[in-house]
């Protein structure tokens, strides 16, 4: 139960956790994050990397989605932006993974400055589909620019490495990409503390009021584009470094919808939905993977049927989602939450 | 330059952006009517060369009684999409419903692989196969007649809006939902016709360019040419449909045939990116006046 | 300079200002100019509140969509810190003249200054930034924020940190939220009693409740000139009363001047230093409540025709007969 927490301060009214509790859970998922990688098998390291690297993307997509409402089907393209630079920095420099990771998310964020700056004529869907030829034109370029990007047979690259000490195990990647994950998802929680974090929703909820209410449009929303854009370089680099290779396919427009998805799933505009979205995205095709497994001694067959199950599960997860709970996973969790604030007191 | 093989290019580009016309028409239909884009548009088209598949291929039907059932089955489709999936959404924001329509296309493509299988396929047979010469140029006969049929649909199209009952509910609809509302047109109806007759246009275009093509679970992918046609022209604008349609087919073939199939989408999403900068609503899309 | 014995008040210069000296100071005037060649020339009428400078003046301003002529060769001044209100029948261009003034409009003629400076060319939030604030005729707050958020929203202009300082949420990005916070708090939702709903969002809130959020993140843009786009449509009495004395208290403690657009006839002559009215685009008369009130040409935009009995003729013969 929570009452009585009444506050001394601005600082502490505006803190991100306002009561001792929240404190005391925050703390002990921390600890589990901290744990898990010592106690998991492989295959759910495997599994925690991936969802960190989703989940730095899809917190990238929902600053540009979820909160400044300009959608994007060009995630994909700007990890794959993010991935490319990983590895041919990698490659040519051999520079230690902070630096090209940061390259990484600098040339993602210009590339999508680059793509945003239509934003300020073209809106809506048609701003859509102005990230979807941005994201056929950088599949084309991945696929096509041979001594950069090694064409359709992409790069590999060697595992990052730091002070002498390289990341080529999962085990060790895992303690790049989670503490990454939640230093990006703080970060991303602070712009919302701030003017810039409400600019964006402002320009989500009433652009044209926005305007008139002192926020230059142009200026925000390619800030929007490039911080979004930045996850996703990161995210892609991180992507490169786990996987050691980076093809044209690695990144591809489904890829961007999947993401799209995640966000949607989880709740856009909320943080915390593009974590659990995220999350629940990436492990439902491993959930499969297991009740295929499981179901093959009975029906042989069953393997062939598990991609297509997975699109129609996916296809119906954001139709069924954006009808019956278009708050998504958020909004449910929060449910959760209010049942067991006031547990065990209910009326 | 080889003019005679300009010329043959350019011809089957040009029927093939007829057939674009046609899809773009039914993408156009269902946005004018109801203000939704429909990405699913492919995966419909694809649904329904599916369908004349399984009559004509599996059940050995006679491939003029198929065809006119496929099309009906991805009509059908299209009434039940906006019924069950797209009528919920009304109100909430064009991204949501746009998702919702992602969404349709990833069920849709999973339905497809599922009961037909993941392999490419080649449709029976059904348009004569003597070859079409134009002059000297010569034209592969399915995209020959393929256009054709596509041609007399829009055709026939072009005339039920401009005459009929139903073609007039749809434009009053368009132009402005609360009046036709008021003025006793059933709004919701409308929709639902839009729906079922933009599949329709789509469907049989998804059975024709299947017959000259081949067809296979990625066959929906062709949406996104559809999508760069429908923005070029303008996403309300029935005659930006048509011109755009055979500008774009055109441009996709000729840039196939000279730089190669991996330039066929560049090439087109170029002419799109300039439409965008230059002129955001497509060439005859209208311009919204903005409000406060 | 021409010194004006027995009177008291006097007029100096020529040119876009005239400089007018009040010779007891506790004058309230208004200028009412007639504008010749390069010249003003001045009538000052006691007893009526305001300043003698205008700190927003609007010259011949015409706005068209197409060819339907929005505004006509609009012309009126707003006297410095008074509360000026632009009346009107629906659809006589009245909103369109807050968005020409806002910068989202683009007039094809004519000219707006701002405290002697021509507004052309000036992007929207730099018209913000120079203190013109506006509330929307149609509650345009941001649903996806708490009202604290939407009050804040208005400082936006005010504050100066930039993206990387955001992202770490430390040093002068924390400092600058939390001096907005306390000056929201403390002079915004105490004033305007708002402080029981400040973390509620603002789509469950009433729409008079709305109305006054809306008031208060125009507040928070530190505004020179308010414009209040219908404050009080749609308020029962009680909240109309409440939004009166606001505007009021505004213009007396922020000291600010209020550009209002309003149809609610007896707040308006309530409050109202000055009144321009407005008909199909065109200024109509402009001057005081009492003048604008009994102005035959306002009477006949509002009825159609002052003329009723006749009117009553025409609709009715049959009645007549019997």
């Amino acid at each position: 139960m929570r009452i009585g927490d009444a506050k001394q301060t601005y600082e502490a009214d505006e803190a991100i956790w306002t009561s001792p509790t929240q404190k005391f859970w925050f703390a002990l998922f921390l600890l589990a994050l901290l744990v898990f990688p010592l106690m998991a098998n492989a295959y759910l390291l495997y599994l925690g990397c991936l969802v960190g690297i989703a989940v730095i993307s899809t917190t990238g997509l929902n600053i540009l989605t979820g909160f400044t409402g300009l959608i994007s089907l060009g995630q994909a393209g700007f990890m794959g932006v993010g991935g490319y630079t990983v590895a041919w920095f990698s490659l040519n420099t051999g520079l230690p993974f902070p630096v090209t990771l940061l390259l990484a998310g600098l040339l993602a964020a210009a590339v999508g400055i680059l793509v945003g700056l239509p934003s300020l004529r073209v809106k809506g869907l048609y701003l859509a589909i102005a990230t979807l030829a941005a994201s056929v034109f950088l599949h084309f370029i991945f696929a096509e620019w041979e001594s950069v990007t090694g064409g359709m047979g992409g790069l590999s690259l060697e595992p990052a490495h730091l002070f002498g000490v390289t990341f080529q195990s999962d085990f060790r990647m895992y303690f790049i990409i989670v503490p990454l994950a939640v230093l990006m998802v703080f970060a991303a929680r602070n712009v919302f503390r701030t003017r810039i974090g409400r600019a964006f929703i402002a320009i989500r909820d009433r652009d044209i009021s926005a305007e008139i209410l002192g926020i230059d449009l142009l200026r925000y929303k390619l800030m929007s584009f490039a911080l979004s854009s930045f996850y996703a370089g990161v995210a892609g680099g991180l992507f490169a470094y786990f996987y050691r290779v980076v093809t044209p396919e690695s990144f591809p427009l489904s890829m961007s919808i999947f993401y799209l998805a995640a966000v949607i799933v989880g709740g856009m505009g909320n943080l915390l939905g593009g974590i659990l979205g995220a999350a629940f995205m990436t492990l439902i095709p491993e959930i499969l993977k297991l009740l295929t497994a499981a179901l093959t001694p009975f029906y042989p067959n069953a393997p062939v049927f598990m991609s297509p199950m997975l699109e129609i599960i996916f296809g119906a997860l954001i139709v069924g989602f954006l009808i019956f709970e278009p708050h998504g996973l958020a909004e449910i969790w929060h449910r959760i939450r209010r049942f067991f604030s006031l547990w065990p007191f209910r009326n | 330059m080889d003019w005679l093989f300009f010329g043959e290019i350019s011809l089957a580009g040009l029927a093939m952006g007829g057939l674009y016309a046609l899809i773009a028409l039914g993408f156009v239909i269902i946005y004018k009517a109801t203000r939704v884009i429909n990405f699913a548009i492919g995966e419909i088209m694809m649904f329904a060369a599916y369908l004349f598949l399984a009559f004509a291929g599996g059940l050995e039907m006679s491939p003029w009684v198929a065809l006119p059932l496929a099309v009906l089955g991805g009509s059908i489709l299209g009434g039940v999409i906006e019924k069950v999936m797209i009528r919920p959404m009304l109100g909430e924001s064009p991204i949501s419903v746009v998702m919702v329509t992602i969404g349709v296309a990833s069920i849709l493509v999973g339905l497809v692989e599922l009961i037909w299988g993941a392999d490419p396929q080649l449709l029976p047979r059904f348009l004569p196969r003597e070859p079409v010469f134009i002059g000297e140029m010569y034209l592969a006969p399915k995209i020959a007649y393929g256009f054709l049929i596509g041609a007399a649909l829009l055709i026939l199209y072009l005339l039920y809006f401009r005459f009929s009952r139903g073609g007039v509910a749809l434009r009053a609809t368009a132009s402005d939902q609360a009046a036709a509302y008021s003025m006793g047109i059933n709004v919701r109806r409308v929709f639902n016709l839009a729906w079922v007759f933009g599949s329709l246009a789509a469907s049989l275009a998804g059975v024709l360019v299947a017959a000259t093509g081949g067809l296979s679970p990625q066959f929906g992918a062709i949406g996104l040419s559809v999508l760069v046609v429908v923005i070029v022209g303008g996403l309300d604008s029935i005659l930006g449909a048509l011109i755009a349609g055979v500008f774009i087919g055109w441009l996709e073939t000729v840039a196939g045939a000279y730089l190669g199939g991996e330039y066929r989408m560049p090439a087109t999403f170029a002419v799109l990116a300039v439409i965008l900068v230059i002129r955001p609503y497509g060439l005859f899309g209208t311009h919204e006046i903005e409000r406060v | 300079m021409v010194f004006m014995a027995g009177l008291d008040y006097f007029v100096c210069g020529s040119g876009h200002w005239p400089d007018v000296y009040d010779n007891n100071n506790n004058h309230n005037l208004l200028v009412c100019e007639a504008k010749t060649e390069r010249s003003w020339l001045c009538f000052l009428v006691p007893g009526v509140r305001g300043g003698i400078l205008s700190i927003l003046e609007i010259s011949n301003l015409s706005l068209s969509f197409g060819g339907v002529k929005a505004l006509q060769d609009v012309s009126f001044r707003v006297p410095e810190n008074t509360i000026t209100t632009v009346i009107g029948p629906n659809g006589a261009g009245k909103t369109s003249l807050f968005n020409c003034i806002s910068g989202f409009y683009k007039p094809q003629q004519g000219t707006i200054r701002y405290q002697g400076e021509v507004l052309a060319g000036v992007k929207p939030p730099a018209r913000a930034a120079m203190g013109l604030a506006r509330t929307f005729q149609n509650i345009a707050l941001f649903r996806g924020m708490t009202v604290l958020d939407n009050i804040k929203l208005g400082a936006h202009v005010h504050m100066k940190s930039g993206l990387l300082s955001s992202l770490a949420y430390f040093g002068a990005a924390r400092r600058e939220e939390m001096a907005v916070r306390r000056e929201v708090e403390r002079h915004i939702i105490d004033f305007l009693e708002i402080d029981h709903i400040r973390r509620q969002p603002v789509a469950s809130l009433s729409y008079g409740l709305q109305k006054r959020v809306e008031l208060a993140r125009a507040l928070a843009m530190r505004p020179k000139v308010l414009m209040l786009d219908e404050p009080v449509a749609g308020m029962n009495r009680e909240e109309k009363e409440d939004m009166a004395r606001f505007i009021l208290d505004i213009r007396e403690e922020w000291d600010v001047t209020v550009l209002m657009v309003e149809h609610d006839m007896g707040m308006v002559m309530d409050i109202s230093d000055h009144i321009a009215v407005l008909n199909f685009g065109q200024v109509i008369t402009e001057g005081l409540p009492a003048d604008v009130q009994n102005n035959p040409e306002v009477i006949k935009a509002y009825l159609g025709n002052s003329d009723m009995d006749s009117l009553r003729k025409k609709l009715n013969p049959q009645r007549e007969v019997a």
